[in-house]
């Protein structure tokens, strides 16, 4: 079974939580992870994020849960990097 | 549960809200005892318990008002804010935190401004209560009481003060000014 190592997403968020209490709440979720956050456009009520999360056998359900808990909506999956586990 | 709600009152940007709410209804219930109990003080002495039963109805009601009047005022401003965030992202947050906050946040808010007139209110009662029970006591209970709500103005004027980054003996001087001139007011204009 391959095992998730890195993924960039593209996602649309609020305001708030900014920035570091967002990307935060996705490093609670994903112990051990490496979590980098670019913002790259900013409207009046909401911006557009790409977020760059890499570890050890990532789960993407719970950066799914934790994205969407706080009201970001993911766009688009523009990069993975997965392994497979040697038996 | 204390990071979640924390969380909400980020999102919501809410937390300087519910410290307006308590201080602005705060300020209402020790300005309104101060009235009553000044009222009671230059005039013919009532009985203390019908002080206190005119007090604690003022209380009573402060708080009620507080607790309604915010929450649906709150519900309200916290569906409008959901509703156009919703547009804004183009999908349903009610699942989300800004959904938890939509739903709880009102009962919050109206319990800040509902509790906050009716807690200081009942500090203030509490000298004159005392007064009823058999004990000796060392003061007057309706001077005691206004001192305590002077004092307890000066306070929330500290607070707001604090808060604003100003001089807080500043702010706690201009609370009290108000509530000084209240008080003469009621003095000067009292029936004799």
């Amino acid at each position: 079974m391959a095992s998730l190592k890195r993924i960039e997403l593209d996602v649309l968020k609020p305001h708030y939580p900014n920035s570091l209490d967002f990307s935060s709440t996705i490093a609670d979720k994903s112990p051990g992870a490496r979590i980098e956050l670019t913002v790259t456009e900013v409207d009046e009520k909401t911006e557009t994020v790409v977020i760059v999360i890499a570890g050890e056998n990532l789960k993407y359900e719970a950066i799914v849960e934790a994205i969407s808990d706080m009201g970001g909506s993911i766009h688009s999956i523009d990069k993975v990097e997965v392994e497979s586990e040697s038996d | 549960m204390f990071k979640q709600l924390a969380l909400l009152l980020e999102i919501t940007r809410s937390r300087s809200l519910v410290r307006r709410y308590f201080v602005v209804n705060g300020f209402d219930g020790a300005l309104t005892m101060l009235g009553i109990i000044m009222g009671f003080y230059v005039s013919d002495r009532a009985s203390l318990p019908i002080i206190i039963n005119s007090c604690f109805g003022a209380a009573i009601a402060l708080g009620m008002s507080g607790l309604t009047s915010a929450y649906i005022s709150e519900t309200a401003e916290q569906k409008k804010e959901l509703r156009e965030l919703e547009q804004a992202m183009l999908k349903k947050l009610g699942g989300s935190a800004y959904g938890q906050a939509t739903r709880l946040l009102p009962f919050l808010i109206a319990a800040v401004n509902g509790l906050s007139p009716l807690v200081i209110s009942l500090i203030i009662i509490l000298p004159i209560w005392a007064a009823t029970l058999p004990l000796e006591l060392p003061f007057d209970a309706l001077e005691f009481a206004l001192m305590l709500a002077l004092s307890i103005l000066f306070l929330l004027g500290v607070f707001l003060g604090r808060t604003s980054g100003t001089n807080w003996l500043w702010a706690g001087l201009r609370t009290l000014f108000i509530a000084t001139v209240t008080s003469g007011l009621i003095y000067l204009l009292a029936p004799s």
